[in-house]
């Protein structure tokens, strides 16, 4: 079950970065941690919405919040800035949720702010350089420059189905 | 324009899917001695519909079996051909064959060729014996005193001259004719007869088959233009086809004989209920490209003609009188043509009557003259009925599943949307809002009601799994040399949908091992003074929110000696004085079997483990009721449905938990002395005489509680698989239905939880897996880690 799905979302992963070099442009949900910026694809974004209460799951790591309900469907929150250590995780009024639809599963993470959509050409988008950082190169689209800014582009599909985040049984029984 | 059919493929196995199951369901039902006519024109339909079904989609294989399987039926049907056992085994056979091959074309599972060929060889074996072995009816009346000779002179290894056929041919230049006179020599003895008009009729006594002779004349012309009767021997069909004239011509008036071409079916339905104004109509199988009605009225032929030219062109029509006499269809008068007329040719205009007459349906009536007599007293019920179900029209549509989850999740929502509203306006002043607060409890009735239809949208009864065992119990009792008989009670009770997929299999099992082990052999049971027909029922009804469903034979009950030194040989803990309940679930233990043999049914002591594993997954509960020499009674309680579960709601520190109602037994505040701490083994609480193993939901959970002594806190007794234990909470908030919602389905299993709900104020709470959590809390107790 596993390899299909991760071998699916490489596949799209790549699909995407080469359809942006070909339709000049796609578009990113801009959104901050801490003091950086990232970026996401716009389309596997379903919506934003509010911090809201979330119902703990015994025994799951410190960056699952739980899990709320979402008109009838019980979607489990991960807050990313506990997962990649950025920020504080505080939470108030101003704090979000971008539920995303990733394979028909539906997954929420906390982030600090959505700030804006941008479109990014092939050429706005560089190669990750390896960073040693929390976020490991393998789950980065690469770095897009727009003024300015430097959005560091998720590769969301990737990341989310990976056995780090913790979201997939298969992973789990794997260890 | 093309149409893209593979759009309908679906409905067309589906709908194959339910029309076979159907028919194996009639067909298991059918008294031989006495078919009800419904039924046996329901089994036609049903391969009528599949071949049609199959012809539309060029499933050639389907269809050529269809095609003499249906043939079959409908001689039977019309009371041509006497039913027998073997007819059913062979439609059960070919019920098989056309589940398999319709398998292949939806899945592309592979399609034993041979027995495909088989079934088709047998199947035609039979429609060629027709009646020839057929169980004739009783010997009661002279008439079949006369006949029986006959039917028995049909079977083809006692007519040592083979069978006698008519070839009525079209017309045909004279060499040709003559051409085909000497290809037919070859077979056997031919005599022709020439007709007017040119056409001509061969009286052909060979050994070959019909097939054999069709491809012979083949060669000359078109095989749709011949028509080819079967008979005994020479003279005898002409009586027979004299009997069929006269069965089918009415008590009163003159009947007429209709042929159309080219006309569609909905026109023929039209033509058909319009002409019953005028008389009774009998439809005739289809010959080429020509329908046929048989219309017995007092009106004259101008008024049938004026009538049909509603519907049809009166080019394309003719109508005939026919002329033969023979009106009152008593079976003496019937006799009498048996024994007498044998002129074919005379009674009936002979290009007329012949070609009315297909070939399958003239052979069928010439050898069951034996049956004719009671026939013909059956004939009009039996039309009746026919129109009486004809007419019922399906009450059902076909909805995808997920449609109907989505719907239940929507109402879902709506429930908890309006359970908000009434918490928000129950705060309001009742004087000041009496209109808002009306509406609102409006609301909440309609909203409840609404609930309660969806949800039923789930439910099915219960015959969808029992439709599946008469044919199973069936086969399985011929092959053990028993005597069953089948019982279903309840079958109408329904139940949730998830929960009927998944009791199948238990089910199946269960049933197999009643007819293994439970029913003795005839001759055991005549020896133990019991009726040497065992009797297996399956039953299935509610006992408050939940399905008792019932396997019960009256076989030979467990032996509890045998069980016990089993379990003891097998190293399981038992001592001799343990009551029967608990020997009983020794059989549920795995690699368990008592079964002195093992056969091919069972015995290899795999599955009554597996079993109980399913039933309990579904939340449901076996239990056995067994009387040695009386029989066993196997019984499982299940949930109504997975989707709403009875739950109680327990609070530890800030988080609120649903358990599962049906694994509470009792809740308690215990007193201080009757916790005890065990070293190494956690604590136990003393309730009552029993000593239970005490699980802290929040040492399970990591949860900061309110209360870490029992003592102050509350106990609920849990109960699973018969071990108790309790669980320590702080405090019980209330008890509720809940909507059960899977966790997997965007997160993953969580040991300890089986899934989550949406509470009243739209939160979500987690529902507890009871017996997950007493295993687990073993694990915690018996870790030395953890102490």
């Amino acid at each position: 079950m596993l390899e299909p799905v991760s071998n699916r979302s490489e596949s799209q992963s790549q699909q995407s970065s080469q359809g942006g070099a070909q339709l000049e442009g796609s578009e990113f949900l801009a959104f901050t941690l801490g003091n950086e910026e990232y970026g996401i694809d716009i389309l596997k974004v379903q919506e934003i919405r509010g911090y809201e209460s979330v119902t703990r799951i015994v025994n799951a790591p410190e960056f699952i919040k739980g899990v709320i309900n979402l008109r009838g469907i019980i979607v489990p929150i991960v807050d990313m800035r506990i997962r990649f250590n950025l920020g504080t995780p505080t939470y108030d009024q101003f704090t979000v949720v971008i539920i995303l639809n990733i394979n028909s599963r539906v997954t929420g993470i906390v982030v600090d702010s959505v700030s804006d959509v941008t479109t990014l050409s092939a050429d706005q988008i560089k190669a990750a350089p390896e960073m040693g950082s929390v976020l490991s190169t393998d789950y980065l689209i690469g770095l897009g420059t727009l003024d300015d800014r430097m959005l560091i582009l998720i590769d969301i599909d990737k990341l989310m189905t990976s056995s780090e985040m913790g979201l997939l049984d298969a992973i789990t029984v794997n260890g | 324009m093309t149409i893209d059919m593979s759009q309908f493929y679906q409905v067309f196995f589906d709908e194959s899917d339910e029309l076979l199951a159907e028919a194996e369901r009639l067909l298991l039902e059918l008294d031989i001695e006495n078919p009800a006519s419904e039924d046996l024109n329901a089994i036609f339909r049903a391969a009528h519909s599949i071949k049609g079904g199959a012809a539309t989609f060029g499933m050639n294989d389907m269809t050529e079996i269809t095609h003499v399987l249906e043939n079959l039926l409908d001689r039977i049907r019309k009371n041509e051909m006497a039913l027998t056992a073997e007819h059913v085994d062979v439609f059960l056979a070919a019920k098989d064959i056309l589940k398999m091959q319709l398998d292949g074309h939806r899945h592309g599972a592979a399609v034993d060729l041979d027995a495909v060929s088989d079934i088709k060889m047998t199947l035609q074996n039979l429609a060629q014996q027709g009646g020839g072995q057929a169980h004739l009816p009783p010997v009661s009346q002279p008439v079949s005193e006369v006949v029986q000779p006959v039917a028995v002179e049909k079977q083809p290894s006692a007519h040592p001259a083979g069978k006698g056929y008519l070839i009525q041919l079209p017309e045909l230049p004279e060499k040709d004719v003559v051409a085909l006179t000497a290809e037919l020599e070859l077979l056997g003895i031919v005599e022709k007869k020439p007709l007017k008009d040119g056409k001509h009729i061969l009286s052909l006594v060979t050994d070959e088959s019909l097939d054999n002779i069709v491809a012979i004349c083949s060669f000359v012309l078109d095989p749709d233009d011949l028509i080819i009767t079967e008979q005994a021997a020479g003279p005898v069909a002409a009586g027979a086809s004299a009997v069929e004239a006269s069965s089918t011509a009415m008590d009163s008036g003159k009947s007429f004989l209709l042929e159309i071409s080219d006309l569609s079916d909905k026109d023929m339905q039209t033509l058909v209920s319009e002409l019953e104004l005028l008389g009774k109509v009998q439809q005739q199988p289809v010959s080429g490209n020509k329908q046929s009605l048989l219309l017995a009225t007092e009106d004259s032929k101008e008024n049938i003609l004026a009538v049909s030219s509603f519907v049809v062109d009166v080019d394309k029509l003719t109508v005939t009188q026919q002329v033969h006499a023979v009106a009152a269809a008593s079976p003496v008068s019937v006799s009498t043509f048996d024994e007498g007329d044998f002129g074919l040719f005379d009674s009936i205009p002979a290009p007329v009557a012949t070609p009315q007459i297909s070939q399958h349906e003239t052979k069928a009536v010439e050898d069951n003259n034996a049956a004719v007599p009671v026939e013909n007293k059956r004939v009009a019920p039996r039309r009746e009925a026919d129109k009486a179900v004809a007419s019922q029209e399906t009450t059902s549509i076909r909805v995808g599943i997920e449609k109907v989850d989505q719907l239940i999740n929507l109402v879902g929502e709506l429930v908890i949307t309006q359970a908000m509203i009434e918490q928000r306006t129950s705060t309001l002043d009742p004087m000041l809002h009496e209109r808002l607060l009306n509406s609102v409890g409006q609301l909440t009735r309609n909203t409840r009601d609404l609930q309660e239809a969806v949800m039923s949208i789930r439910m099915m009864p219960m015959d969808y799994v029992f439709s599946r065992f008469p044919r199973m119990v069936r086969d399985l009792a011929g092959k053990l040399g028993k005597k069953v008989e089948f019982v279903t009670n309840g079958a109408a009770t329904e139940l949730d949908k998830g929960l009927i997929e998944r009791i199948v299999d238990p089910l199946t099992h269960l049933v197999r091992n009643s007819v293994d082990h439970g029913i003795e052999s005839p001759e055991i049971r005549s020896a133990a003074g019991k009726n040497p027909v065992g009797r297996l029922s399956l039953s299935a009804g509610h006992q408050g929110g939940n399905i008792i469903i019932e396997v019960s034979d009256d076989g030979a009950g467990l032996n509890r000696e045998r069980i016990l030194n089993k379990a003891k040989s097998s190293g399981l803990n038992v001592s001799d004085n343990m009551p029967d309940a608990d020997v009983w679930q020794l059989i549920f233990a795995p690699g368990f079997s008592t079964a002195e043999k093992v056969t091919d049914v069972s015995g290899r002591g795999v599955g009554m483990d597996v079993v109980k594993r399913n039933i309990t997954a579904m939340g449901g509960v076996v239990d056995i009721r067994s009387a040695f020499g009386y029989g066993t009674t196997i019984s499982i309680s299940l949930p109504l449905t997975l989707a709403i579960l009875d739950g109680m709601s327990v609070r530890v520190g800030d988080e609120v938990y649903i358990l599962p109602l049906s694994f509470v037994m009792e809740s308690l505040q215990p007193a201080a002395d009757d916790v005890k701490d065990v070293t190494g083994q956690g604590r136990l609480v003393k309730v009552r005489e029993d000593y239970l193993p005490l699980i802290p939901l929040y040492q399970m959970f990591n949860i900061e509680p309110l209360y870490r002594e029992p003592e102050k806190g509350i106990l609920v007794v849990l109960q699973v698989d018969g071990k108790k234990a309790a669980l320590f909470v702080d405090e019980l908030v209330g008890q509720q239905q809940v909507v059960v919602k899977n966790l997997e389905s965007n997160y993953r299993k969580v040991a300890g939880i089986s899934g989550a709900t949406i509470l009243g104020d739209g939160g979500v709470s987690l529902i507890l897996d009871v017996a997950n959590l007493l295993r687990s809390s073993r694990q915690l107790i018996t870790e030395p880690s953890i102490h």
